[in-house]
């Protein structure tokens, strides 16, 4: 399960040229209908479901209306949403700040967190594999039920930790603390996937490198950030963008706690708080957007990375 | 050899698709050098301390685990006139069987199965459909279309809400099969959502996938007069096989992990899937944290049955995922 292994890059120069040289041109009519259709309908359900709502979200924005009636019924009206959005919300800049913060603790705590974990597990001490498993056990559950796990430790007066520190704190309650709380439990599943991710990652690089790096007398701190971590790249932008995309998406451990209310809101929640039922539809179109315009730039960076090698 | 040699080879030939010979053994071979050899290991003192720290870190992660399960075991009234710390008393399974039958836990689960299963078909089959489409029949639009399938699936889920929600309810169905008279509160609508969200990130790994098959396979069928059809069917889709079953689970912890899509979708409690039930489970008990926490355990069966049996295909599908970018 490493990154060498899986990907096929030794044979992908070979291939490459072979494939352009002798492609076959001749389908039958009934090849193509198939192809087509195997390729159609998985387009157009992505098209309807996935990159129509997306752009939905950019023509909505500039609209006001209620989602009632027909479509006649929308109200045009310009950059309203936004002024509403910047200059008069009241949650807006406080949601903006918390997933400041979200991206901050998890890509300078959470995710370095991971980072050392799998590079400790990664010597292969015994036990490793059983203690691989353990912190890889929340990766599996979901961010609701890890949000109600916690609940449990945090809770005010049945909380495990007021329990152990014989005080009455309400964790998650508290709008001054609650944002630090909800990112611990957070960092409790991603501290286990960055590790995992990092893990697999590691155990692709070649093994030689660090032998040469041991010879010439470098200590292990210095193997890891001279040699290993830099031939890591590929898999350290994975990271990045997986730390971002997670801090924007930030939304089910605060909606179990509060709905992202009273120091825990998000973008992402004032975007689901004021679409479906509240119906303001413009209005959470204007936040999506917002989100949007954040959220591709991990994406296009992602996305340059993966694609890098493939323009054919 | 360390185990470590013989688990590399061995996911190797788990998740490798069967590539030429040499390409093969060359990797086989480097695979052989342990990675922990004495040079690189590092002082003993230094495994000793790494390994306590290890083992206290391992030690705290189960903390909010036992945690839960430990309330789950105890009576609510029992802690009427006990401190919540007094660790005497009974000890039981009764808040499982309360809160199964309080909460629409049977239902909860009937709904997670009747979303779960048909969205990781459909999703496994037709990013096959595009996979091999993409990665196989050349088109000027392949590597395009396939970004924007991947782009796709990295977007916020909440970008795409409000217009999702307003598709879902402007989009007529005959009352006789939805009573909202629209998509909105059907399985169908949560069905296609996941399958259109989950389809970037499978078409991506699939076609990266068969990308990596040698293009004679096809290359000689075609020869022989094998449809596209058939080329698809017989040839590279059972070569897909260990990647499938890596997808497969995958897909299903993030389809049944899913909290939002019926969250948003859905405003009747009774055809909710679990894990978005779990908000109203988090309402209906919230005085009650000994009932939560029996059914938030409940709620985890399935993912800890996966976990226990499973975890090498999830592994495996999630690193298949992360290191081609």
């Amino acid at each position: 399960m490493t990154a060498t292994q899986q990907t096929p890059v030794p044979q992908a120069p070979i291939e490459k040229p072979l494939a352009k040289n002798r492609r076959v041109r001749r389908l039958t009519t009934k090849d193509r209908v198939v192809i087509s259709l195997m390729i159609g309908i998985p387009t157009l359900i992505e098209a309807v479901l996935v990159w129509f709502p997306a752009i939905g979200s950019i023509i909505l924005s500039f609209a006001k209306w209620n989602g009632v009636g027909s479509f006649g019924k929308i109200e045009w009206i310009g950059t309203t949403n936004y002024a509403n959005v910047f200059g008069i919300d009241p949650n807006f800049w406080p949601a903006v700040r918390h997933n400041l913060i979200w991206l901050a603790f998890l890509a300078f705590i959470a995710s370095p967190a991971g980072i050392f974990l799998a590079v400790l597990l990664d010597r292969e001490l015994p036990g490793s594999k059983i203690m691989q498993s353990i912190f890889f056990l929340p990766v599996m559950f979901s961010l609701a039920l890890v949000g109600v796990i916690w609940q449990l430790i945090f809770s005010p007066d049945q909380g495990l930790i007021n329990g152990v520190l014989g005080t009455k704190i309400d964790w998650f309650g508290n709008p001054n603390i609650n944002l630090w709380a909800a990112l611990i439990a957070a960092s409790w599943k991603h501290i286990g996937y960055i590790m995992v991710l990092y893990l697999a990652g590691l155990k692709g690089v070649d093994p030689s490198l660090r032998e040469a790096a041991a010879i010439d007398g470098a200590t292990s701190r210095q193997t890891f950030f001279r040699v290993v971590f830099p031939a890591m790249k590929p898999i350290n932008i994975v990271i990045v963008v997986i730390t971002v995309i997670e801090a924007l998406r930030a939304f089910d451990i605060v909606f179990i706690i509060n709905k992202g209310t009273n120091g825990l809101q998000l973008l992402a929640t004032m975007i689901y708080t004021n679409s479906g039922a509240a119906a303001r539809v413009g209005y959470a179109s204007a936040l999506a957007v917002i989100l949007l315009v954040i959220a591709l730039v991990p994406i296009i960076s992602y996305l340059t990375q993966a694609f890098k090698e493939d323009k054919r | 050899m360390t185990s470590r040699a013989s688990e590399a080879t061995g996911s190797v030939a788990g998740l490798q698709p069967p590539a030429s010979e040499p390409v093969a053994r060359r990797r086989e071979k480097k695979a052989a050098i342990p990675t922990g050899s004495p040079l690189t290991r590092g002082s003993k003192g230094g495994r000793i301390g790494i390994l306590i720290f290890l083992i206290i870190a391992a030690a705290l992660w189960t903390i909010p685990l036992l945690w839960t399960f430990y309330t789950s075991l105890r009576p609510n009234d029992y802690f009427a006139d006990h401190s919540f710390f007094s660790v005497g008393g009974p000890y039981n399974f009764q808040n499982y069987v309360d809160a199964w039958q309080q909460a629409q836990l049977p239902k909860f689960f009937l709904n997670s199965a009747i979303i779960t299963i048909p969205a990781v078909a459909l999703t496994l089959i037709l990013a096959s459909f595009a996979a091999f489409k993409l990665s196989r029949v050349s088109w000027r639009f392949n590597v395009p279309l396939l970004i924007l399938f991947t782009a796709g699936n990295l977007l916020p889920q909440q970008v795409l809400a409000t217009p999702l929600f307003q598709i879902a309810k402007h989009t007529p169905l005959p009352a006789s099969i939805s009573d909202s008279g629209s998509f909105i509160n059907t399985y169908y609508i949560v069905i296609a959502v996941n399958v259109a969200f989950q389809l970037g990130f499978c078409t991506f790994v699939m076609s990266n996938y068969m990308k990596a098959l040698p293009i004679e396979l096809t290359e000689a069928a075609q020869v022989d007069g094998a449809s596209i059809w058939k080329q698809y069917w017989k040839i590279i889709l059972p070569l897909c096989r260990p990647a499938l079953a890596a997808l497969a689970t995958l897909e299903v912890i993030f389809i049944y992990n899913d909290f939002f899509w019926a969250l948003l979708l859905v405003q009747k409690g009774d055809r909710l899937p679990i894990t978005s039930g779990l908000n109203n489970l988090n309402g209906q008990f919230a005085t009650n944290y000994n009932l939560l926490s029996a059914g938030a355990l409940m709620s985890a069966i399935p993912v800890l049955i996966v976990y226990l049996v499973l975890q090498r295909q999830f592994v495996a599908g999630l690193t298949l995922g992360a290191n081609k970018g």
